[in-house]
């Protein structure tokens, strides 16, 4: 390589920041803009608005679990539901005593064991708080889609024939 | 000593028993609806001023427990912006039962200077106990605090939950349950709740 070409090596980092604002400089009046392929496409110093926060589904209808494993979400309002050392409001509802009253679901029979795998008479303490695994649902839309397929739609799926290349 | 009493006695009746020598009847009529004006204007202004949530959070009993509990709950914060205050909830609005409550609230007078729940760990150990007297309270008087705003007539159930609009149909206006049964809890802390059975449960069904 040539003294010059490293020379030419040497200035462009400083040549190409030079030439770009050169062209930008005409366009003094407005703000300055970031075309940038990695930005989107605003002024810097814009502030976009927030996006409202969803709404809650209260509904009340059961979801489909996606997985067996996936613990069920909540679909109403849970606002202010106490759950401290005093008190599991959750349980005053879902609980094997109170679900005939409220008509709620029960807790699954898991909730009863503890970590040695002894069943007790009421929620273990490792499973008391609920919403630890159990949360209600918004209807904001996912910022990244999600391709994840559920087992029977993995099932259903046709053959290869045992093609595997 | 008795002596002296009765006479003082005597001579306070006489005094009030005989017409008045100098001031005209207008003057006393007159001058006495004025006294009486102002007396129970004052009156009432010092029991308005006692009926407040500042002054209600002017110690730090409540301002420190339950005060900063209810900051949380929706009958402090919410979308309309319309929020209940302590009186709104703990004194009735009606005159006779507000005096009432008041005679009863001079307790807390007492529990004030001798400092029954002055730090938090002696509130947290006597939150049982104020919480039933609470809950007895809105239970002896069929809620009337809460259906000061909210009032099974005007609930439109169509606009609930189906689970709350089942239940309200059930207990609700059936009268067999008042509000306080199931709302326990929703603007404070609640204490230990064992033995307390929620409303909707066979346990808690006592003949009203």
């Amino acid at each position: 390589m040539r003294p010059s070409h490293l020379a030419a090596l040497a200035v462009l980092p400083f040549l190409v920041p030079a030439m770009l604002s050169a062209q930008s400089g005409g366009l003094d009046a407005q703000p300055k803009r970031l075309d940038d392929p990695w930005r989107p496409p605003v002024n810097f110093v814009d502030q976009n608005p927030a996006p409202p926060i969803p709404a809650d589904v209260t509904d009340d209808r059961r979801v489909a679990r996606n997985y067996p494993e996936q613990p069920p979400v909540i679909p109403h309002n849970v606002r202010d539901y106490q759950i401290t050392l005093n008190n599991n409001q959750c349980l005053t509802c879902h609980s094997r005593r109170f679900t005939e009253a409220s008509q709620a679901p029960m807790i699954s029979i898991t909730h009863y064991v503890d970590r040695e795998g002894q069943t007790l008479g009421g929620v273990a303490p490792r499973r008391y708080f609920c919403m630890q695994c159990h949360v209600p649902q918004t209807v904001a839309q996912p910022i990244v889609p999600n391709g994840f397929k559920d087992i029977d739609a993995l099932l259903s799926r046709p053959s290869d024939g045992g093609d595997r290349r | 000593m008795r002596g002296r009493l009765t006479a003082l006695l005597l001579d306070v009746w006489r005094t009030i028993s005989s017409p008045s020598r100098y001031l005209s009847l207008g003057f006393l009529t007159l001058g006495g609806f004025v006294a009486g004006v102002m007396f129970w204007g004052g009156f009432n202004t010092a029991l308005e001023v006692t009926n407040t949530e500042a002054f209600c959070t002017s110690c730090h009993e409540m301002r420190d427990n339950v005060y900063e509990e209810m900051k949380q709950t929706i009958h402090f914060t919410n979308r309309s912006g319309v929020r209940a205050t302590c009186p709104d909830c703990h004194v009735p609005h009606n005159w006779t039962d507000k005096i009432a409550r008041k005679m009863q609230a001079s307790k807390e007078v007492w529990g004030k200077i001798f400092g029954t729940i002055d730090t938090r760990d002696k509130f947290v150990a006597m939150r049982r106990e104020l919480a039933e007297h609470e809950w007895a309270r809105l239970k002896a008087n069929n809620s009337l605090e809460c259906r000061n705003c909210h009032t099974a007539d005007s609930m439109d159930i169509t606009k609930q939950g189906a689970r709350a609009a089942r239940i309200h149909q059930e207990y609700l206006f059936t009268g067999q349950r008042t509000c306080i049964d199931c709302h326990k809890g929703i603007a404070h802390r609640l204490p230990d709740m064992n033995g307390v059975p929620p409303g909707w449960s066979e346990a808690a069904s006592t003949p009203r």
